[in-house]
């Protein structure tokens, strides 16, 4: 099955374990992510001023190549671009004046017919495949690794995007059973990781780092999950900071959520890109007999 | 403490300007800080998100533009979508911040964060988000 697919910039750089993990799981899925013939950068965040136009320019013009491309639906990794595309779309959908001076905006463009739906990759796995055929297609099952999920905000919040209940989310969860993993009560699975305060205010992320992982950690998880590239470099990469503002604190492998599924579904250990992963997880992979 | 509620200071003009970018009313609030409680930042914070709007009730928009905490929100949506009066205050912060950004005052450095963002390898999110947030 073809299905349309905006990487966004990070995916491309920084992220690129989670694009190429994302790839290669799609594949033995039966996905194939095809990935728009042109995009731009997405802009990252909703602008939420109500006299604000210019900056829904960059998602809606994603939009529009998906319908050059000759598709109704597009899908997304990156949480960020997540929010940002479907925030622009449904703005779009509510209001036609603003599409209007939009559309005359970018008038060497086709105009944008606001149809186009925005999935992120978990919700088009359970909605168009179902965990049940993800469940048979389980090659290596997870089993022994306790797993806290973490949505962070864009995934969630707010109403008009949101992929599941925004206190008790769910869908990640589910696909993680479905793959052999045991999931661990985690209360600060919605939690935010800081953000882009990453850059100039460091200090806040650490302090969040900190306070997420060491609750995982007493929750009992092996390795927290999740699925946005700016959570990731937060709550992997940052925690060589936090171990030095915080001598006590225990590190802890994170993942997105599409490492575990590539290997669950016998994907190529290569094809997890996990040299890009800060806090080693092979370790733990390997104490599960999970890789060899 | 003495506060004085003048009623020029409570439709200011800036006030108005406030409600209208960000599409809310602000005297929907009934300060129950339920949008506190949830808010991740409110350590890092010098005014809650309840005294932030409750500020902008009674008039005193400098103590808002002036504090840290409209610079430390994340735009984690908590505590728009935890308020059991629906209101936005996270678009409320925004326009807060524009308030400053929209008169060409910019909080970072373009050179300063790319500088930064070579040390390590940040992802490109971050450094964009964080211009869009901070700069105008
Ligand atoms: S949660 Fe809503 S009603 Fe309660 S204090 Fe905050 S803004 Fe006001
Ligand atoms: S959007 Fe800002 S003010 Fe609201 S809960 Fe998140 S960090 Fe706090």
């Amino acid at each position: 099955m073809e299905v349309s697919y905006f990487p966004g910039c990070t995916l491309k750089q920084t992220a690129r374990n989670f694009e190429i993990s994302a790839i290669s799981s799609c594949k033995l899925l039966g996905l194939d992510l095809t990935e728009l013939s042109r995009w731009n950068c997405c802009g990252t965040v909703y602008s939420l001023s109500t006299d604000d136009s210019m900056h829904h320019l960059a998602p809606i013009r994603n939009l529009i190549r998906v319908q050059e491309d000759g598709f109704k639906e597009v899908v997304t990794l990156c949480s960020m671009c997540y929010n940002t595309l479907k925030q622009a779309n449904e703005l779009m959908k509510k209001e036609p004046d603003r599409l209007k001076k939009m559309n005359d905006f970018m008038y060497r463009e086709e105009d944008y017919i606001p149809d186009v739906e925005v999935y992120h990759l978990v919700t088009y796995i359970k909605e168009r495949l179902g965990y049940e055929k993800v469940r048979e297609l389980v090659k290596q099952p997870l089993t022994g690794l306790k797993v806290a999920v973490y949505y962070g905000c864009l995934l969630l919040r707010p109403d008009s995007i949101k992929l599941d209940d925004r206190e008790n989310p769910m869908i990640m969860e589910d696909l993680l059973t479905a793959l052999g993993a045991e999931i661990i009560d985690y209360p600060f699975s919605n939690e935010c990781c800081g953000s882009y305060h990453t850059l100039g205010q460091k200090e806040i992320v650490l302090n969040r780092t900190n306070k997420l992982i060491t609750e995982a950690r007493r929750d009992g998880a092996d390795v927290l999950v999740l699925s946005c590239p700016e959570c990731d470099f937060n709550l992997d990469h940052r925690q060589k900071d936090t171990l030095e503002k915080y001598p006590n604190f225990q590190t802890m492998p994170v993942l997105y959520f599409t490492q575990l599924l590539n290997i669950a579904l016998g994907g190529n250990l290569e094809d997890c890109g996990f040299e890009l992963n800060y806090i080693d997880p092979l370790p733990v992979l390997r104490e599960k007999g999970i890789i060899k | 403490m003495k506060i004085e509620i003048k009623n020029e200071e409570v439709r200011s003009e800036i006030i108005q300007r406030i409600e209208e970018i960000s599409g809310e009313n602000i005297y929907k609030c009934y300060q129950c800080g339920k949008c506190s409680a949830g808010c991740p930042s409110a350590d890092e914070m010098d005014l809650l998100p309840n005294q932030v709007i409750r500020n902008l009730q009674i008039g005193k928009v400098d103590a808002v533009l002036n504090s840290r905490s409209i610079w430390v929100c994340a735009t984690c949506y908590m505590c728009w979508i935890r308020c059991p009066r629906g209101v936005n205050l996270t678009s409320l912060f925004e326009a807060c911040r524009l308030m400053t950004l929209r008169q060409n005052l910019d909080q970072v450095g373009l050179k300063e964060a790319i500088k930064e963002s070579e040390e390590m390898d940040i992802p490109q999110i971050a450094i964009i988000s964080l211009l869009r947030k901070l700069t105008s």
